[in-house]
């Protein structure tokens, strides 16, 4: 049994290294241009934003519709502590003080609204969302209102972006795998039959939020590093729906689905970059033919066992039941 | 006083705008459990319509908002028929994503056919351009058509719900689609009746905030979309009376906040006192409390 551990440690070590290497040298041969860095970095925030919203919505089947309010204080915080501290540790200690600040939110939204439930519970988090957004708007004399904060130290690179996304893949995984993330999981399948298993609901419904929130928190950080620039419009109701449309279309309860359709997504908005007039035509289009014809998501909610990401929880069993 | 008075007048002109829209989500989270995210843009196509109706065809008020709130029937039929109908059986985030979807291909296709630009629409003409003065309170004649047109939708809308055999119907369907199936109902035309009357609502919405704002653009559906909503939810969802309260609740706030606090905040506080509603009371405010049975 120990073995089986170790191998499957093994595999995976080498596979992220591998990962690593292939981009770091595609980079370093200039295959990918800054141009193609950017959307680079695109993939890696949206990965770590759906992997956790995923935790969230697709495995403790909680319904949130805020996530992007989680990712503009994560975004707001990194940037005004490296606007102080323009350094590499500023830069770590901002990407954490925003995580922690999302979550300290997270967990004081989650322990209220988490008592509700289905679309309730969206239209919670979205008027959460929305309240944040609309705080940081009027919050003139730290983050400069409307205009936003300009020239935010760029710190974020291939080896820095990989080891957040990396990160936050593992840890949600195994997060899952833990008892904890059995619990989540039950109480997406059936809140009633875990409240009576003895599961205490509540607590596993705010630490998954908890924890989602944290590593929006860090995309936003990172988000803030690579453009450089944010301001709270970015951070509106329409963020939060490409993140949740990230998920859905990757599967619910699917960490490699969420993996697959941030970069689907972020190719196929690339390629129609040049169709700039048609293009939300075209992927509005692509949004509803898929979800026509594949309810249930690229991946279901089953994984992909890509060499690059080895196998991360068997099969949970298609889940029938609403979320 | 009088300000307050002219503040509450002015937030009733608001807030049976967001009822209309608020009765179209209320009603299709009824009977199907959607947050139909493209209803926003059928209020905002409706809205176009009138302008077109206005201006183009030079209609006058009273055709063209029965033009826009026909053609809002037939597009709100058609999106349930192509988008929809084919999720009956999906989860209901996947019919989220569809309706997320179709919100944004209504959207950008009106963008592409009609320009991104705000256009300014047709001034009124005669005994509807006027106002008086009531004990210092300014009345606007086109707050009065507002009102009068809304409250002459909502019952005719309660009429329909309460008094004909499809009205009966929609009920039936929204209690237990099953059960209303076995009896002999027919449940995916009931669905489309909603459909119609939700998106004709929406419609009329959209031509009157025409009139209101003056102005339209392809985007002008987003926020009051998602306040219609929040009115829906506030007021308890799939409850018609409660998405008429909620309509006015929300729009009377924004008025009071913008008039007495920071209208920057206006967003905020509604956003907050819904959250605090949910709290106190989870089901909405005319919501019952079911219990939740294995």
């Amino acid at each position: 049994m120990k073995k089986l551990i170790e191998t499957n440690w093994i595999r995976k070590l080498i596979s992220l290294i591998l990962t690593f290497g292939i981009i770091q040298l595609l980079i370093s041969l200039d295959i990918i241009n800054s141009y193609l860095q950017t959307t680079l970095a695109t993939i890696c925030i949206n990965i770590i934003l759906a992997v956790s919203l995923n935790l969230i919505t697709g495995f403790t089947g909680q319904f949130s519709l805020g996530h992007a309010g989680f990712m503009s204080i994560g975004a707001y915080t990194c940037a005004l502590i490296t606007l102080r501290v323009p350094s590499v540790l500023g830069f770590i200690i901002g990407v954490f003080a925003g995580a922690i600040m999302a979550a300290i939110v997270g967990f004081l939204v989650g322990l209220p609204t988490l008592r509700l439930r289905g679309d309730y519970l969206a239209i919670a988090t979205l008027g959460m969302a929305e309240i944040i957004r609309i705080i940081f708007l009027n919050l003139d004399s730290i983050t400069n209102g409307a205009a936003g904060l300009q020239d935010i130290p760029h710190f974020t690179n291939w080896p820095w972006l990989f080891v957040f996304t990396a990160g936050t893949i593992l840890i949600i995984s195994n997060f899952i795998k833990s008892s904890h993330g059995r619990a989540c999981i039950s109480i997406r399948e059936d809140e009633i039959a875990a409240d009576a298993m003895g599961i205490n609901s509540t607590k596993y419904k705010v630490m998954a939020f908890t924890i989602g929130a944290f590593f929006a928190g860090i995309a936003g950080a990172l988000y803030a590093s690579t453009f450089n620039f944010i301001d709270p419009k970015i951070f509106s109701f329409s963020k939060s729906i490409d993140i949740l449309v990230i998920v859905v279309l990757g599967g619910l309860g699917s960490i490699s689905g969420s993996v697959i359709a941030a970069i689907l997504l972020a190719i196929i908005t690339t390629y129609l970059q040049s169709f700039a007039n048609v293009q939300m035509i075209i992927y509005s289009l692509l949004l509803i033919i898929i979800m026509i014809f594949r309810p249930q998501g690229l991946m279901g909610s089953k994984e992909l066992s890509l060499s690059m990401f080895s196998k991360i929880g068997e099969g949970f069993k298609p889940k029938k039941r609403r979320v | 006083m009088e300000q307050l008075l002219q503040q509450i007048i002015n937030g009733i002109s608001l807030g049976s705008i967001y009822a209309l829209i608020a009765l179209g989500y209320t009603m299709v989270y009824g009977i199907i459990k959607l947050i139909n995210f493209a209803h926003s843009d059928v209020y905002m196509l409706g809205a176009f319509i009138g302008y077109f109706s206005m201006t183009t065809l030079k209609l006058g008020f009273l055709p063209s908002l029965l033009l826009s709130m026909l053609f809002s029937m037939i597009l709100g039929v058609v999106i349930e028929k192509v988008a929809y109908k084919p999720l009956r059986n999906a989860t209901r985030i996947a019919v989220l994503i569809t309706a997320i979807g179709v919100s944004l291909f209504l959207e950008y296709v009106t963008m592409a056919i009609a320009g991104a630009n705000v256009r300014s629409y047709p001034p009124l003409t005669g005994i509807l351009t006027e106002s008086f003065n009531l004990m210092g309170i300014t009345i606007t004649m086109q707050q009065i058509l507002i009102v009068t047109i809304t409250v002459v939708l909502m019952i005719l809308l309660q009429f329909i719900v309460k008094k004909t055999r499809i009205g009966k119907a929609m009920r039936a369907v929204s209690l237990d689609s099953d059960a209303a199936e076995l009896m002999g109902i027919n449940v995916n035309s009931t669905i489309s009746f909603t459909f119609a009357l939700g998106s004709a609502l929406a419609g009329a919405a959209g031509i009157l905030v025409g009139i209101y704002y003056n102005s339209i653009n392809p985007l002008m559906g987003t926020l009051p979309g998602i306040k219609a909503f929040v009115a829906a939810v506030f007021g308890g969802i799939g409850i018609i009376p409660g998405a008429m309260i909620g309509g006015y609740f929300i729009g009377i706030v924004e008025v009071l906040v913008s008039g007495y606090g920071n209208s920057m905040y206006r967003d905020g506080v509604v956003f907050a006192i819904l959250i605090l509603v949910l709290i106190i009371k989870p089901s909405g405010l005319l919501g019952k409390n079911t219990r939740e049975k294995v």
